[in-house]
């Protein structure tokens, strides 16, 4: 099956999705990887309001290329690999109604576990990132930029983010188990 | 040959690596996936040849992890150079990270402060050969860290040549998804053991469609495990195993598994 998701997310749309599904993005994603996951729960523990949202939110494993010209443009935004990610994930999951993942490589059997009921991880295709850069409309904002350009969390505008498979799903399927 | 000449060199050859993939890397990408039949392997890998598009025309670097940019430079020795060869491609890797522009990637390995433009202590990582001839030439290989994160390097017993298979695609398996397959797998046999590491990356130079008997079986070997493109299951792990070997101490066996991205991406520029 196909489907459109917009952001903000509802979790009944995150359960309709099952592995092998296609899906296109569409909406306001963020993106965060190794520093930005450690102070988000530095925060988080803290007590601390963060300047994104994960909840109903769509996390980006992604560190982009970025150039400014007068504005932020995008110029190479592929995924990275998710599994950097897996020791921060299951307690950001215990915070949100929904969520979903886009990146890469998938994630660990705990993750899979603590997405049940809640969040999707969507795949696109490691390495374009010329080709994801084409559907990213524009930069909304960038925030944490003391953590330099990747590690750093940029707010996208995106329209139709995708051909992204459903590779992980909320019912504790992934197409990583094999 | 000046100062210059050098620096402009380096950032044409990393503005060809970054935006054009080797002629050989781009058909065996295309071989691929005309081999698979499963429907999301083969999605993943039309991706890749769209993308590879996209970065040509448009002129962007086709990943946005640039990478850690790696040269291998070969002085011939009637050269006479009179000027700081090393500052000279230092320069210019930081205009090209301003111009094309590259991704900032290199950070202190502690503080993990990001230097801003690729440079730092030991980067741009620089190999030097002395070769005979008037030349000298420049590959720039730009390693990302996906893959280089799940490479591995061993000191086997010198009884177990025979065990060298195995460790290689007990490798390609443990990383999975992760190097963003399908992969190329580099393999140094023999030497030290930093050696053995440099041969293995040196091995990710070579011709990908021409491969020996070993370098086929080990191939085979690691498609067997069907990890597929992206680690979403199909018939293309790797697309090759390069292997490159050195003499080694007679109690040695350093082995050296370098994995390298579908995106094995080197430009070669050449000065008299």
């Amino acid at each position: 099956m196909e489907y459109e998701l917009k952001t903000p997310l509802s979790r009944e749309e995150i359960l309709k999705l099952k592995v092998g599904d296609t899906v296109y993005v569409t909406g306001e994603i963020f993106t965060a990887r190794d520093e930005a996951h450690a102070r988000a729960l530095e925060w988080m523990d803290e007590g601390k309001e963060l300047p994104f949202s994960f909840d109903r939110g769509v996390v980006y494993h992604c560190g982009p290329l970025v150039k400014k010209n007068g504005e932020w443009r995008v110029v190479s935004a592929g995924p990275t690999t998710s599994a950097r990610m897996n020791p921060f994930t299951p307690k950001i999951l215990e915070k949100v109604e929904c969520m979903a993942i886009i990146g890469k490589g998938g994630m660990s059997d705990e993750v899979v576990n603590a997405m049940r009921g809640k969040a999707v991880y969507l795949a696109f295709t490691g390495g374009a990132g010329a080709l994801a850069s084409q559907s990213i409309k524009r930069v909304k904002g960038v925030v944490w930029e003391d953590l330099g350009m990747p590690e750093a969390v940029w707010l996208f505008e995106v329209e139709r983010f995708g051909p992204c498979i459903v590779a992980i799903d909320a019912h504790g399927n992934s197409l990583y188990r094999r | 040959m000046e100062y210059n000449d050098v620096v402009e060199a380096v950032v044409f050859a990393l503005r060809k690596a970054h935006t054009e993939l080797p002629d050989d890397v781009v058909k065996a990408i295309k071989k691929a996936y005309e081999s698979e039949d499963n429907e999301i392997a083969k999605r993943n890998l039309e991706a890749i040849l769209k993308n590879i598009d996209a970065a040509k025309k448009l002129g962007v670097p086709m990943c946005q992890d640039t990478g850690i940019p790696v040269f291998f430079v070969s002085v011939g020795r009637e050269l006479c150079l009179d000027f700081d060869l090393k500052a000279a491609i230092v320069e210019g890797v930081r205009k090209a990270t301003a111009e094309i522009p590259l991704r900032p990637n290199a950070v202190h390995p502690i503080t993990r402060e990001n230097s801003g433009d690729n440079t730092g202590m030991n980067v741009p990582q620089i190999n030097v050969d002395l070769v005979e001839g008037d030349e000298l030439r420049m590959v720039v290989m730009p390693k990302g860290a996906g893959s280089e994160n799940v490479s591995a390097l061993k000191m086997m017993l010198p009884t177990e040549v025979n065990k060298i298979k195995e460790f290689v695609v007990e490798n390609v398996k443990k990383a999975g998804g992760k190097p963003c397959p399908p992969v190329f797998v580099g393999v140094g046999i023999g030497g030290t053991f930093d050696g053995a590491a440099k041969l293995a990356k040196k091995a990710l130079l070579k011709n990908v469609l021409e491969m020996d008997e070993f370098e086929l079986e080990m191939l085979e070997a690691v498609n067997e495990l069907g990890i597929g493109p992206m680690g979403l299951g199909g018939k293309n792990t790797a697309l090759a195993v390069l292997v490159e070997m050195g003499h080694c101490h007679t109690a040695s066996l350093p082995v050296a598994v370098n994995i390298q991205c579908w995106a094995n991406r080197r430009a070669e520029v050449v000065l008299r």
